[in-house]
């Protein structure tokens, strides 16, 4: 057996917590905040916590099991750290291949790029655009991430200027990118405290972007175009220089080459966390961006859509880190809403618990209205009518975790359900009248619902977006 | 573009009709026929387990021998697996020759390996498009009525539209008009919509019920009889159906089942399981059902994805192919909804929500797209027909991002 395939056996076993907690001090002594240690190593396995929550562990004498521990639950693919303070961005960090084997860590930083050669007001309306740049989405903020400073000029002084313009107007993430090195210690000096990522080192600077990283202390990006040959030479030649926190660019190719770009992209995540391959194990940078080389006489829009296609692809095929161009809202929202989903807990569940819900504070006068318990109709539902600050009972009704309409072509909501949700509640002690607003996409049901329940039905809007506005239209006891 | 982001009464969505325009002028593609070295190694995928890495790092520790000077040149092995299963070929559509009256038909499935990876083995089938025609008139998307708003209502017109205009691979006929609790028309109407259609384009179909299990079986075993020999795909067959009444009528008039499940891969087996009994593997295609980008693709991804990787390790019931009512992507209020400035024009984010969920789903293996919007359509095509044409990348021009000046 070869290395290779010795190590490749060890990474797809099974790690248990009776594995962790043979390693742990097992004094049981309540600091980490749980009951025991065997509590506290099924919380590792599942990553709900960190081994340093184990002060006991932390002394001298345990500084064995500790590195054994650490060795243990590294991840295949590297965390490695962009930029200072309360936004900086963790790349990487990736224990699997596919989201259903565990989870993913760290979602898809997005960066939006800006140029050297831009004019102060353009510079600036971009930063600007890309910070406030906010989606509310079931409980969560969509937001971007980081800034790629291009040199266009190839100047060190212009690039030093407008990284500087840059850092004193966000502290956003900083991606500096430039193949030259004297241009790109011109940036570095200009953000010298920042750990910006460097961008990039390739076969023929890697030695004087090699000593910046070191120098500044920041992460470098190798870059080798669709040759993975030559990304993996450049990565093993880096660590030995010394410089260990690496992202690894293969290259993004639009369309000659699409197929490929999510090749190399898969190979490498897949030689990473299957074939525990230390040089391929580390965040994977694409450059979606690369879509506008080829533009041509083509308007805008268009490459923004395929930009955002290739965006789309690349967080499905296990990029870390994107770098657009394209920074309108139509654009970049179905990303941004894709990243969270995709990098969503699949442990999580899909259904809420069934039941009576209040908002505000209402009384026997207060519409009554019905959801089914998919997590994510729920919460829709459930923030439209918090943030309209209307008083109103919502029945949450069983459907095994269907949407409405997949709940009734599937008939997992049935009106039968609906009549025992009301019955069940105990609703027709708290309200005095008999009428329930139901979801458009039910009107299928609603008669079947009168039947069985004996309240009158009224057919709320398709989307629950409206239901503020139809509670004050047509809401009345 | 701004006098025509009047809100729609039925909260539907308008749509540019520049972008059709603009998408027009992406580059066409040539598709070409490579083939890949597949080397034979030993097969070591494993799902479900957490990786654990026991070997200590090899990396060369800093300083030891001094920095290298050189280049320290390494060959980057390529992770190519070999998998037990292979996913069942289904044809759909069937010609003069073979016992139908269309021009064509359509093969999907025949995967040895994950969707595109093609580092392993070319893709055997690319994914095929067919597009939503309904029988009756019903609320429609803004973005989507305006460029069938001629044809609504005739479906046979709709029908050759999506052919010829929209650049579908089939067509879906949504026999909607059945349903009890809309115009509850007959099985016969239904065979006669079906037979206009049939007239009116030669591309294969597929048939779609109302959703009411009692009504769709009326109509299905109907349908399967009169058009015996078309293999038409039946749009759906479900847990709560008389699965094996259909099944039968499936079999005996040569058609294929779609094979109908809530997100679920053990209900998904056990409906497969149950249809077995009468038809044959390359009967069943499976819809293993679509959430939107943003409510619950997350679900439909993995469900997929899962469901493609078990079917390649060996698990037969399965290894059939599968389609995506990818049409679904519209759930999202997203697609559809006026939003403020920062979000607009919605004509450009309904469309893409849809490629989005499409895009998606394509690299967990889908292999037959239910869709609705011509430039969705025509993006996907472009994608597939990049991604299997095996043209190489210009390595040379990708570091030009970094100078480039929009």
């Amino acid at each position: 057996m070869t290395e290779r395939e010795k190590k490749r056996k060890a990474g797809i076993k099974e790690l248990s917590p009776i594995d962790i907690y043979k390693l742990l001090p097992k004094t049981n002594c309540k600091e980490c905040g749980e009951e025991n240690c065997m509590a506290f190593a099924t919380k590792i396995v599942n990553r709900e916590v960190n081994v340093d929550q184990c002060t006991p562990l932390l002394k001298k004498e345990h500084a064995k099991a500790y590195g054994q521990l650490k060795e243990m639950l590294k991840p295949p693919v590297k965390e490695v750290v962009v930029g200072e303070g309360e936004k900086a961005v963790k790349l990487g960090g990736k224990l699997v291949m596919y989201r259903h084997e565990f989870t993913y860590f760290n979602p898809t930083a997005l960066a939006i790029d800006v140029t050297d050669e831009m004019t102060d007001e353009e510079l600036l309306s971009r930063i600007k655009k890309t910070e406030q740049f906010s989606y509310e989405y079931i409980g969560y903020t969509l937001k971007l991430d980081m800034i790629a400073v291009r040199s266009t000029s190839g100047e060190p002084e212009k690039f030093k200027a407008a990284v500087k313009k840059v850092v004193e107007k966000t502290t956003l993430p900083l991606i500096l990118c430039t193949l030259n090195a004297t241009v790109a210690e011109a940036g570095l000096m200009a953000a010298p405290k920042a750990k910006p990522l460097l961008y990039a080192a390739t076969l023929d600077n890697w030695k004087d972007m090699a000593e910046l990283a070191l120098m500044y202390g920041c992460p470098l990006v190798v870059s080798a175009p669709n040759d993975l040959n030559a990304l993996v030479s450049l990565s093993k030649t880096l660590l030995a220089y010394g410089v260990q926190d690496l992202v690894l660019d293969p290259g993004t190719f639009a369309n000659e080459g699409l197929a490929d770009t999510l090749n190399n992209f898969t190979m490498l995540r897949r030689a990473a966390c299957k074939g525990g391959e230390e040089l391929a194990g580390f965040p994977l940078m694409g450059v979606p961006m690369a879509a506008w080389v080829d533009k041509g006489e083509v308007a805008d829009e268009v490459m923004k859509w395929r930009e955002a296609n290739l965006a789309a692809m690349l967080i499905v095929r296990y990029a870390d880190v994107l770098v657009m161009h394209g920074d309108d809202g139509w654009s970049l929202l179905p990303n941004a809403v894709l990243r969270q989903n995709i990098y969503t807990d699949p442990r999580k569940p899909v259904a809420v618990e069934p039941g009576l819900k209040e908002f505000g504070t209402p009384d026997e006068n207060s519409p009554v209205l019905f959801t089914t318990n998919f997590a994510l109709t729920y919460y829709t539902v459930a923030s439209d009518i918090e943030s309209s600050k209307t008083n109103a009972y919502l029945i949450v009704v069983e459907t095994e975790g269907s949407a409405v309409d997949s709940g009734v072509a599937g008939r997992k909501l049935t009106a039968e359900k609906v009549a025992d949700a009301i019955k069940e509640t105990g609703i027709e002690n708290k309200v005095k009248h008999r009428k329930i607003i139901i979801p458009g996409k039910a009107s299928r049901i609603s008669g079947e619902i009168e039947e069985l329940s004996g309240w009158k039905v009224q057919v709320g809007p398709r989307d629950s977006s409206e239901i503020p506005k139809y509670i004050i239209d047509k809401w009345q006891p | 573009m701004a006098d025509k982001k009047k809100k729609d009464e039925d909260g539907g969505i308008n749509f540019s009709p520049d972008l059709l325009d603009l998408l027009a002028k992406f580059q066409e593609v040539e598709l070409e026929d490579f083939e890949l070295e597949v080397a034979d190694l030993e097969l070591w995928l494993e799902s479900g387990a957490l990786p654990r890495q026991l070997v200590p790092q090899l990396r060369a520790a800093p300083g030891v021998r001094g920095k290298p000077a050189e280049l320290l040149k390494t060959q980057f092995m390529p992770p190519i697996e070999t998998y037990p299963g292979k996913i069942v070929e289904v044809k759909l559509g069937a010609t003069k020759g073979e016992g139908g009256s269309r021009g064509r038909s359509v093969v999907i499935g025949g995967e040895t390996s994950p969707a595109f990876y093609t580092f392993e083995r070319p893709v055997v089938h690319p994914p095929v498009v067919t597009l939503d025609v309904f029988d009756m008139a019903l609320p429609l998307s803004k973005a989507v009525k305006m460029h069938v708003k001629e044809v609504i209502g005739d479906p046979a017109a709709w029908a050759k539209l999506a052919v010829e205009k929209f650049g579908a691979d089939m067509v879906t006929v949504h026999l909607i008009s059945i349903d009890p609790l809309l115009k509850d028309a007959t099985p016969k109407d239904a065979v006669k919509t079906v037979e206009e259609i049939l007239q009116a384009v030669d591309v294969p179909l597929v048939i779609g019920g109302c959703g009411d299990p009692v009504k769709d079986t009326a109509v299905f075993t109907e349908i399967t009889e009169t058009f015996a020999g078309e293999r038409f795909l039946i749009s759906s067959l479900t847990q709560d159906m008389d699965v094996e009444r259909c099944a039968k009528f499936v079999k005996k008039n040569g058609h294929v089942a779609l094979s109908f499940t809530p997100m679920d891969l053990n209900l998904a087996r056990e409906l497969n399981r149950r249809l077995y009994d009468h038809l044959g593997k390359e009967d069943i295609i499976m819809d293993l059902t679509t959430a939107a980008l943003g409510y619950g693709l997350d679900y439909a991804f993995t469900n997929m994805e899962r469901a493609r990787l078990a079917g390649l390790m060996g698990d037969p019931e399965l290894a059939h192919p599968m389609s995506s009512g990818t049409t679904n992507a519209w759930a999202a209020r997203e697609a559809w909804l006026k939003m403020s400035p920062e979000w607009e024009p919605r004509e450009l984010r309904g469309p893409l929500w849809e490629v989005t969920t499409a895009l998606t789903l394509l690299l967990a293996g889908v292999d037959l797209f239910m869709m609705m919007h011509p430039a969705a359509v025509k993006t996907l095509k472009e994608v597939t027909g990049k991604l299997v044409s095996g043209k190489k990348a210009d390595a040379s021009k990708f570091a030009d991002w970094i100078y480039l000046k929009p």
